[in-house]
């Protein structure tokens, strides 16, 4: 996400760093640059001119003409406005009340539902009880999709089929969520025109009526220069307490990002990153600059680890390595753990200096390949390799639909990996870390 | 055409925002007034406010810097008419027709989630059916929870019929539905595909499977493959379209969701950079909500000067 942005500043900085001194006309050159490549970004072009404005004004202040870096501090500098654009620190979500009622808002297609259904996922998981409500009366099959969701979460939707009386059936869900033993109520609505005065003023009416802790704004992070206009109206018509962006993977220009928040005036708390109802991420301003500047977000790596890896079985297989008992059952459950943190692609882009590495195609279906291939042999062979002869190979090749070159070269891949193994259990943890393949 | 009955609705959405976003524009735009760089610069923001982008926008700067020489008086008028002109001229291949196709006539719909794929498919069934058409809907969103159920109403609404198969393989729906169409000598076929992001790239190959599964049952098919693009979408726009195309020759844009206040200028960067004209563009939520494209219409809309309500 963000890729673009990122790329053509860190262009501009390169270049700003390049300079021992840093004369007017350098910097108004640099930031002429920083507002096309924020512009390209979709950010709208009113957040740019103030944003600028504010980068410019501290840039020419003796301070940094007169310090040894300039080029560094005038980086650190728009960082710093970055953060402040994105909103300053992270912003939790307030679940006062009994049920916490939340409701969603937004344009057609901005992924209202999903992001319900993300969001009721995320809830859960920190222990809540959450509701469903489906108040999305005009859209066909609208209701049908929250169920469907709903199902695959095991979390209780509420819908009223025919009725078209949202507040009624937000009301009723309410009065129902102690039967389903419900303390959160996520109330999904009807994407809507910001210039719609009828559909507005339903949302209007719920909101009155429901007096929800949360009302988030919901915006497709790939929205151009109208994001502002939609978002200010809907931000005069209810009073939101949030923003969720939506999209974020889709290398979307995330100008949106930037010019929503200071429209509203509401913090962004949550983007979507994926279709995946797993795909919700808690929004940081501070890694979000970091990343749109190519400093990489190691914090969100490691969350991400935690979350996703059994950390027992991570341990467990450490321990195997160290002592060379590691074996293909083994390697295939390390496999298995990498993989469930979603695509490599996605995580290299989180380790700092690795952005432009991003590019390079980390072959997802080698890796399914592989797995196919330890799929195919027995148990037996994979707690003990060296008993693959030809036949056994042969078999392995048909049964993972490969050819026994493949499973050659897992097998020789393979054991050189436990040859490396077996050099670094003999080390002491220093030794270790000073033969530690990069990036490995 | 279609278009002919139009213009109003699509002028409406254009001009509702016009009250708050054109009325320094109006201002600009009205009088003879020497032509300052400072003005350059609002002319410039406008263009780049309509979602047009950096570069395209600069280029028009520059053409009009040519033609109008800095600090002398201009009537503005005649600058407007140089802009709608100049950005016309950006817009001239123009999209394909059904008339002359042989039986059936295969529409292939693709684009980003949420851009409005199975609401435009309502519309262009009506639009066949209508006409005295038979039309096939294909529900080849096998992914997105009801997205079945959302087709399926369309295709009630529209009188078209509908091909669906509950979670299977996309193209054995295509498949199947092509084989029907021929044999029984349906005039349309549209096929949904599922939302996916021009970036997942197993979502990309599943497209391409789609196409050839097509062109397996009739070689010529699919006869228009339309991409739904959201008048809201800014630059990533025109990424989606050059991702798609690498996918499947995209031959025109279904420009939806321009009743609001987007003015869709990403349409006008495709097709300069690109050359994928827009065909269809969709004004609302009624199944009669779609039009035929007017560049020359829609340029004047975007730089209407002064309205009368």
């Amino acid at each position: 996400m963000l890729e673009q942005l990122s790329q053509n500043l860190e262009h501009v900085f390169k270049r700003l760093r390049g300079h021992g001194k840093l004369s007017e006309d350098n910097i108004s050159e640099a930031m002429r640059e920083v507002r096309r490549a924020l512009l390209e970004a979709d950010v709208n072009y009113k957040v740019v001119r103030t944003f600028i404005n504010s980068v410019k004004e501290q840039a020419l202040g003796s301070e940094v003409l007169r310090s040894i870096t300039p080029g560094q501090q005038i980086v650190g500098i728009i960082h710093k406005e970055l953060i402040d654009l994105l909103g300053g620190s992270t912003a939790e979500l307030e679940l006062s009340g009994n049920p916490a009622i939340i409701l969603l808002v937004g344009l057609q297609g901005s992924g209202k539902t999903t992001t319900s259904a993300k969001l009721a996922r995320s809830l859960r998981k920190q222990g809540r009880q959450p509701l469903l409500v489906a108040c999305d009366v005009y859209r066909p099959a609208a209701i049908t999709q929250l169920q469907v969701l709903g199902k695959q979460l095991d979390i209780p939707v509420y819908a009223e089929e025919g009725n078209r009386d949202v507040v009624q059936i937000a009301q009723a869900a309410i009065r129902e969520s102690a039967r389903y033993a419900a303390n959160v109520v996520i109330v999904d609505t009807a994407g809507r025109l910001h210039i719609d005065a009828d559909m507005m003023d339903e949302v209007k009416n719920l909101q009155k009526a429901l007096k929800p802790a949360e009302t988030l704004f919901v915006a497709d992070a790939m929205t151009g220069q109208d994001a502002v206009n939609a978002a200010g109206t809907f931000a005069e018509a209810v009073t939101l307490s949030g923003v969720v962006l939506t999209k974020m993977d889709g290398d979307a220009r995330g100008g949106a990002a930037l010019s929503v928040r200071e429209v509203t005036g509401t913090p962004i708390k949550y983007i979507g990153v994926g279709e995946h109802l797993d795909k919700l991420e808690i929004f940081h301003p501070d890694r979000m600059a970091g990343r749109i500047l190519g400093m990489g977000d190691i914090v969100s790596l490691v969350e991400k680890a935690q979350e996703d890896i059994d950390v027992e079985e991570a341990a467990r297989l450490e321990e195997k390595m160290l002592k060379n008992t590691f074996d293909l059952e083994d390697f295939k459950q390390q496999l298995k753990q990498l993989r469930s943190m979603g695509p490599l692609g996605d995580l290299m882009g989180m380790i700092p200096g690795m952005k432009g590495i991003k590019d390079v195609d980390i072959d997802e279906k080698r890796l399914t390949r592989i797995e196919a291939i330890i799929n195919s042999m027995t148990l037996v062979e994979r707690r003990r390799p060296q008993i693959l002869n030809g036949s056994r190979r042969k078999r392995i090749a048909s049964g993972s639909g490969t050819k026994v070159q493949d499973v050659n070269q897992l097998i020789k891949q393979f054991q050189s990996m436990r040859k490396m193994m077996k050099k670094f259990g003999k080390m002491n943890k220093r030794q270790l870390m000073k033969n530690l393949p990069m990036g490995f | 055409m279609l278009f002919s009955a139009t213009f109003k609705k699509l002028k409406q959405g254009l001009s509702r925002s016009r009250t708050q976003l054109n009325n320094r524009m109006s201002k600009l735009f009205t009088g003879s007034v020497p032509l300052t760089e400072q003005m350059l610069e609002e002319i410039e923001e406008t263009l780049i406010s309509a979602d047009i982008g950096v570069d395209l926008s600069l280029e028009i700067i520059e053409n009009l810097r040519k033609n109008f020489p800095l600090n002398q008086v201009v009537d503005m008028a005649t600058v407007v008419a140089f802009l709608r002109a100049d950005l016309s001229q950006r817009m001239t291949s123009k999209p394909g027709e059904a008339e002359g196709h042989e039986k059936p006539y295969v529409i292939l719909v693709v684009g980003v989630n949420g851009t409005g794929k199975t609401t435009s498919i309502g519309k262009l069934a009506h639009h066949y059916s209508k006409a005295g058409k038979k039309v096939l809907l294909v529900a080849g969103d096998t992914f997105r929870a009801a997205a079945i159920e959302q087709l399926a109403i369309w295709s009630e609404r529209s009188g078209a019929e509908l091909m669906q198969k509950e979670a299977t393989d996309p193209s054995a729906v295509v498949f199947d539905a092509l084989q029907s169409a021929k044999q029984r000598g349906l005039d349309v076929v549209i096929i949904d595909t599922a939302g996916r992001l021009h970036t997942q790239k197993n979502l990309m190959v599943e497209l391409d499977k789609i196409q050839r599964v097509i062109k397996k049952v009739i070689p010529s098919a699919p006869h228009e493959t339309v991409l739904t693009i959201d008048a809201t979408t800014g630059q990533n726009g025109l990424i989606q379209a050059r991702q798609f195309s690498q996918v499947t020759p995209v031959d025109h844009l279904f420009l939806t969701k321009l009743d609001g206040t987007a003015k869709g200028g990403i349409a006008i960067a495709i097709h300069h950079n690109l050359d994928i004209p827009v065909k269809y563009i969709g004004l609302g939520e009624q199944i009669e909500d779609i039009q035929n494209f007017d560049p020359v219409s829609y340029v004047e809309a975007l730089f209407q000067v002064r309205e009368t309500h």
